[in-house]
């Protein structure tokens, strides 16, 4: 994977930084990191403004690749976003955790019944 | 392990070393039986393997039953098996088939304890990361890293 320039790494960061230049916005990404995916309506408990500010907010965190929303049912729910290599480390683990188990099983079966 | 001037990156495939402690006749049979791959693999499998062959297998997944194939490559008694799958398939609502597919390797030699068996699963790269994600999604239930995800987003 190549490693991409100081100046590259500084343009992706920038939109980032600015959507969490905010203090409403920083208060939802901690509520999302601490609640896993939440509704408008949990988003804005707490906060003296409006759903519809708080979907503004949202909109910016999702424009910087911070959050996304996804349906649960018929509910719109809101969640932080896994970068993509995250996202592969992570799944990579979980392949590694499915062999585990399987091999352990295998484990068990010759070792007890010999030849 | 053989070390090939492949481009691969670390998230693209796993090792896994095991010694068992079983002649490699038994540790064959183990992995080449259809029945006896499917005993400790956790799946149903309907067909024998055979080289080319498409076998079909069924898990239960949350109460439902999900179908896999598994396309068979290679079968070297008592030194290789291969084969081809859509991991993680468990999506009664996505068709995996024209998506692509990782190559599954088990390998056996004799070990001074036993059999040593080698699994590599490769070309997860290729596997959509959406896909990736949502078997993700399926598996897991903790976000407390959630705040480093934001760290590892402004660093990367």
């Amino acid at each position: 994977m190549s490693s991409p320039s100081l100046a590259a790494q500084a343009r992706t960061g920038a939109p980032i930084f600015a959507a969490l230049g905010d203090e409403t916005r920083l208060r939802i990404v901690a509520k999302l990191s601490a609640g896993g995916a939440l509704s408008i309506v949990r988003l804005t408990e707490g906060e003296a403004m409006t759903r519809q500010a708080i979907t503004k907010h949202l909109s910016v965190l999702a424009g910087a690749g911070l959050v996304r929303d996804v349906r649960r049912g018929r509910e719109r729910l809101w969640e932080l976003e896994r970068s993509p290599l995250e996202t592969a480390r992570r799944y990579l683990e979980l392949v590694s955790q499915r062999w585990d188990g399987a091999l352990a099983r295998l484990a068990a079966m010759v070792e007890v019944d010999g030849d | 392990m053989t070390m090939m001037a492949t481009a691969t990156t670390t998230t693209d495939r796993i090792d896994k070393r095991r010694v068992l402690r079983a002649t490699p006749t038994r540790v064959w049979r183990a992995i080449s039986n259809a029945r006896e791959f499917g005993t400790w693999f956790g799946i149903e499998l309907g067909d024998e393997f055979a080289p080319g062959a498409t076998v079909h297998g069924k898990v239960t997944y949350q109460g439902k039953d999900v179908t896999f194939a598994f396309h068979i490559e290679r079968m070297e008694p008592e030194r290789l098996l291969s084969f081809r799958w859509h991991p993680f398939a468990v999506d009664p609502a996505i068709d995996y088939s024209r998506e692509p597919t990782t190559l599954v390797e088990l390998a056996i030699a004799p070990a001074p304890e036993g059999t040593l068996l080698t699994v590599t699963e490769s070309g997860f790269d290729q596997i959509p990361l959406a896909r990736r994600a949502k078997a993700f999604e399926m598996n897991s239930g903790g976000w407390a890293e959630q705040m480093q995800n934001i760290a590892r987003h402004v660093e990367s």
